[in-house]
Parts: structure tokens; sequence; C-alpha cells
């Protein structure tokens, strides 16, 4: 499916098939996922695009089959922001539970400030809205080094400059030959190409 | 890689062969009790001491042999449920629990009712008793996080877990309650001490054993069977076997 | 830039974790509430008799340390499964078992060490003889660290379920009653004249029995909840 790729395979799923209550959401699903690569997942509400993240980043390990293999390490982005409210956004990065390496502080400032988080640095987090908490969350993607990304819905609650600046993000991550696995129900408006996997046709494109 | 194991995966498989097994195993069993209970409460001579207030021996310690071994029924089930997957050892290990309970609770029942005419009280705070209340508790403890779980599959490997941790505690629960026991007891009368047997009683309690091994291997073979048919009810199988039953 | 080593990783989320504590005091201060209220409770329903309160204060007042370290247990891992982060936490590379254990140390640390810290307060209020203080700190400190990890059990289990409160007592009560028998037997033996040390000694066993084993089943619990 992804014969014309350049990269190595950082992800390949082997035959994966879901059922929720007696649905079967997607079935007999395989691709590689390669270095360079942007992929966008996209389906109707319900279409099993949550589960199938969760299933490739390895949150996931009961109710399907199939097998998934990874060969780098990942970020992911879920629904939940994962910040503490009593801590800072510095704090928050600093502490991070997802096992980043340590970040100076200079870095975490200038990732927060490059999110449009300047001046927000040391307030407490429950202060802060939905957005900023998904800014606070761009600001791990700038300072992560983790060659594959899994985000979930990550445009949700942020703001027009906000999208555009993720944008420039996922191009860039892409051009340092990494890869980014999404899904969003928006079109992206972005300068790479774009692989899309409708899980409500299936089709792999 | 083998054969009776992928098998043992298959749901009408099992389905099939603990419906063959129990058109065996129930009859069997059913002699088996009818004839130690006749056995035991008939045949047999009454004690020394106690009279013939001793006979509940031929359900209480059965009742006792079995709630614990099926304990380690259930956690054993729970293994290999989380080591290889296998859902119908998961189906096990969540029939394993109530009957488990009911056993467990039988005991505990006849022991009391024993205690009143030998102790002279319903309750002691034995270590038996207190390891075997502690039994229930874990046995409930279990059925209670099954119920909980809205996902039964997450529920089957939480119970999984929490029955293995069961089975490294039991032996330390047991020895601890023990050794409590043997602390507080001072100078009174031993109530579990080493009493021999005469073999004429003997033989029909190891009968009632039996047979109470058989009793729960049938408990746990149709309770698994009416957790099959509920979780798998919307497939081919199950289906077929419906429209069996209506036609019939 | 590489992923921080497991050991560095554990401070981490221990200092984490401690801050939180601290950044709600209250939190740290209401199983040490909860302590001395029901420990007052006990005077109310026994009576007020030195003796009486001296014979029953080894059990007292470990059944009220048990306790509220059961009301805290099922925190643990509450809120970081609410905001995500336990998911964040579960794809980290570092292992899990040592995840688990820093969590594990940061609530002993903001609850059992507290406890045994001011439980001699305690133990004078309900007339404990003074040679059975020693024992009691000292078995209050292992016995509340056994607590901690077979809590964490629980926690991990009844984490994904919205009402865990009731659940995790029926689940881990069972599994506290050899800490119990052992805790007020240190004690007891201390006011009667005979060496705790024994005691003491099956409590660090059991501690290190704890410590090996409890953490895998946390880490499968954990696994298990996020699932769900």
């Amino acid at each position: 499916m992804s014969a014309d790729s350049a990269g190595a395979p950082v992800l390949a799923a082997r035959s994966l098939c879901l059922e929720r209550g007696g649905r079967e959401l997607f079935h007999d699903l395989s691709f590689d996922i390669c270095a360079g690569q942007l992929w966008q997942i996209e389906g109707a509400n319900g279409a099993g695009k949550t589960s199938l993240l969760r299933i490739l980043c390895g949150l996931s390990r009961y109710g399907f089959d199939g097998q998934v293999e990874r060969h780098v390490p990942l970020l992911y982005l879920g629904h939940q922001s994962a910040l503490k409210a009593l801590l800072t956004p510095r704090e928050n990065l600093a502490f991070h539970v997802s096992g980043d390496s340590r970040y100076e502080d200079e870095k975490i400032e200038s990732a927060l400030s490059r999110v449009g988080l300047y001046g927000y640095e040391d307030v407490a987090s429950h202060t802060l809205s939905a957005g900023q908490h998904r800014r606070v969350n761009l600001a791990r993607l700038l300072l992560s080094d983790a060659p594959l990304w899994l985000l979930d819905e990550p445009f949700t609650a942020i703001d027009k400059a906000g999208v555009e600046e993720l944008e420039a993000l996922l191009v860039s991550q892409v051009a340092a030959g990494g890869s980014v696995v999404m899904t969003s129900h928006q079109t992206l408006n972005v300068d790479c190409d774009v692989r899309f996997l409708n899980l409500t046709t299936g089709l792999v494109a | 890689m083998w054969p009776i194991f992928h098998k043992f995966g298959s749901p009408p498989w099992l389905y099939s062969i603990s419906g063959a097994i129990l058109r065996w195993l129930l009859p069997i069993t059913l002699i088996a009790l009818i004839t130690g209970a006749i056995w035991g409460l008939l045949f047999t001579p009454a004690e020394n001491v106690q009279g013939n207030s001793y006979r509940i021996i031929y359900i209480h310690v059965p009742a006792a042999v079995v709630a614990l071994a099926g304990y380690y029924v259930m956690a054993l089930a729970g293994a290999v449920s989380l080591i290889w997957r296998m859902k119908m050892a998961d189906v096990a290990m969540k029939a394993a629990a109530p009957v488990g309970a009911a056993f467990t609770f039988i005991a505990l029942f006849t022991g009391a009712v024993w205690g009143k005419p030998t102790w002279g009280t319903w309750w002691v705070w034995d270590a038996r008793i207190t390891s075997m209340l502690v039994l229930l508790f874990l046995y409930l403890g279990v059925v209670a996080l099954y119920e909980a779980f809205d996902n039964k599959e997450a529920a089957g490997k939480a119970c999984a877990v929490l029955s293995l941790v069961g089975m490294v505690n039991i032996p330390i629960i047991y020895k601890s309650v023990d050794w409590w026991y043997s602390l507080h007891q001072g100078a009174s009368i031993k109530f579990t001490g080493e009493t021999s047997i005469h073999s004429s009683m003997l033989y029909p309690l190891l009968l009632m054993i039996a047979a109470f091994y058989a009793l729960f291997t049938c408990c746990l073979l149709l309770n698994m069977r009416a957790e099959l048919l509920q979780r798998e009810q919307r497939t081919q199988w199950v289906r077929k076997l419906i429209d069996k039953e209506v036609v019939n | 830039m590489t992923a921080p080593g497991a050991g560095q990783f554990c401070m981490r989320l221990l200092r984490r974790q401690l801050l939180l504590a601290v950044r709600r005091p209250l939190e740290i201060g209401n199983p040490l509430l909860f302590f001395a209220m029901v420990v007052s409770l006990f005077p109310l329903g026994l009576g007020p008799s030195p003796q009486t309160l001296a014979d029953f204060a080894p059990g007292v007042l470990w059944i009220t340390a048990l306790l509220s370290n059961l009301l805290t247990s099922d925190a643990v891992f509450r809120s970081d499964f609410d905001d995500g982060s336990l998911e964040q936490l579960l794809l980290a590379p570092q292992p899990l078992y040592l995840s688990v254990l820093a969590y594990i140390g940061a609530h002993w640390i903001t609850t059992g060490l507290l406890l045994a810290i001011v439980s001699p307060v305690f133990a004078l209020m309900l007339n404990l003889p003074g040679q059975g203080i020693a024992a009691l700190m000292a078995s209050l400190l292992i016995g509340t660290a056994l607590l901690s990890l077979i809590g964490g059990i629980g926690a991990a289990l009844t984490v994904g379920l919205k009402r865990g409160g009731m659940l995790i007592s029926l689940l881990i009560l069972p599994l506290y009653m050899p800490v119990l028998i052992f805790g007020t037997a240190a004690v007891q033996a201390a006011v009667t004249g005979f060496p705790a040390g024994p005691y003491l000694a099956i409590l660090g066993a059991m501690l290190c029995l704890a410590i090996a084993l409890a953490p895998v089943a946390m880490a499968a619990g954990l696994r298990i909840s996020i699932d769900a």
C-alpha cells in the first residue's frame, strides 16, 4: 500500500480487526507507516479512529486481532491533556510522566513562548483555558525528539493561529524524517504529502 | 502447536465437550453423593464424645476442602487467561468464583451448626474458621470486581490479577491467622487438634470428598456453559443451537 | 537527547508526586485528622477507664492506621487516570514496575511515614505503656509501606471504575489482615516485655515480598484499567 514510500517502516500494522459491541469497526487492516510520512485517519464518529490510535500506540492490548510492530520511540497525544492542574506549565513539562528526557529551563521557556504561552510559564495550570492546555502539549511536540507522533484530534479547542502553527510543526516533523499519524475531521492545509486512511470506507490512499 | 489447546479456545467445542462430560458426570456425582450421605449417616458408628452430631462432617469437611481447591482452580484459570490470552480460561475463572463462594459459605454454615452442640457457640474465632471467612471475602471480592466492570473482557483480566494476588496471599493469611490464634488461644481447649479418625468413618468421608469435587466440577461446567451462551449469543453456533432447541 | 534512565525517571516521578501533595496540603492533613478523630471515638465507645484503653490501644491504633491508609489508597492513581497522565505513564519507555514503586513511595511518605511519626501522641492519649511506643512506631513504619503497596493493587484494579471507593475496600481488606496481625503483635509483645524484633522481622519479610510482587500486579492492573 505504501510501496512508494522512501523511508523504512517505523510502524507496521498487520491484519488489524476490531469489534465493539458486536459491530465490526475495521477488518483486516494492514499498513506500513514509514519515516517522513504524514497519515491522517478519517472516519465518521464511532468509526474507531481513537481505538485504532490506541491500538497503534500500545494502550489497547486486548480485544482486537492482529499485530502492531513499532520500531521507534513515540509521542502520543490523547483526548486528555495529561496536565496537572496544580502544576505550572513549566513544571508539567519538566516532570512529564511520559518518560521524555529532562529539558533545560531555557528550552522549556522558548517552547512555551513559541506556542504563545509567554508569561504563563509559572501560573498554575488550572487557571489556563482548554485551548491553552492544548498549547502546552504543542510545546511538548516542540521539545520532543520522538520520531513518531500519534495525535488524537490535535486541533480540538485550538484557535486559528494555533492550527497554522501546528500544521507548520507537522510539516517540519515530516521534513526532518519523522512520521505523524493523526485523527482529524479537518482538511489539513500542509505543504507535504498526506496519506489518508478512511475507516468508514476502508480505503487507504 | 498444541491442537488440544487450540480446541479449548473454541467455544462450540468447549460447549459440546462439556455437555458430553456432564452427561456422565452428573449421574455419577448424584450416585456418589447419595451413597456417601447414606453411608455416613446410617452405617457409621456414633462418635464417642460428640454422638451423632459429628455426622455433619460429611458435608462440612468436603465443602471446605473443595472451597479451598476451587480458589486455586480460579487463580490458575486466571493465570492461563493472562498468559495465553485464552478467552475460555476467562470463562472458567468467572464461573468458578460464585461456585467457590457457595462452597465456602456451606463450609462456614455447617461449621457454625456443628459448633453449637460441640462447643456451645455458633462462632469462635478459630484459625480455620477465620481463614475460611477470609477465603469467602476473597471470592466475593472477585465477584464484586467482575460485576463492577462494564467491559467484560477487562473484567476478566482484572479478576485474574486479583485472584493471582489472592493465591499468593492465601498461604500467608492462613499462616498468620493460624499463628495469631495460637498466640491468643492460651490454655483453653484445642478445637482443631490432630484427632485420628477411625477407618469406618474415614471411607465415607473420602467418598464424600470425591463426590464434592465432582459436584464442584459439575457446577463449574454448568456455569461455564451458561456464560458461554451469554457471551456468544450473537454467533452462528448459538443461534443454530437455539433453533434446534425450539424445534425439539 | 535520549530518554532518562529508569532510576532518574523514578526520582522525577517521586518529586512530582510529592510536589503535587505539597500543593494540596489538605490531602496530607486529612488522613492524619481522620486518624485523630477515629482514635478519639474509641474512648467514647469503650469507656474512659485507662486500663481498658491501654489493653485495646495496640489494636485500636493499628486498625485506625489501616483504615486511614485504606481511605487514601483510592487516590493514588485516580487523578492521573482522570487527566490522562496515566496513559502517558504507560507509554513511557521506562519500566512501569519502577514507576509504580515511585508512586507508592510518594504515597507512603505522605501518609504512612507521617502517621508513624505522629502516632506516639495518640498512643499516649490511649494510655499505651511507654515501652510499646518504639515498637508502635517501627511497626507502623514498615506496616504502612506494606499497606500502601497492597492498597496500590486495589487502586490499580479499580481506577477505571466510576465508583471504586467501596469496592477497593472489599478487595484489599482481606489482604491487609496479616499486616494487622503482626503489627499489633509487635506492639503487644513490647508492652508485655517481650522483644518486638521477631514480629518486625516478619513484617520486613512481607514488605520485601510485597516490593517484589505488588508492582507487577499494579502494572498489570493499570494496563487493564487503561484498556477498559
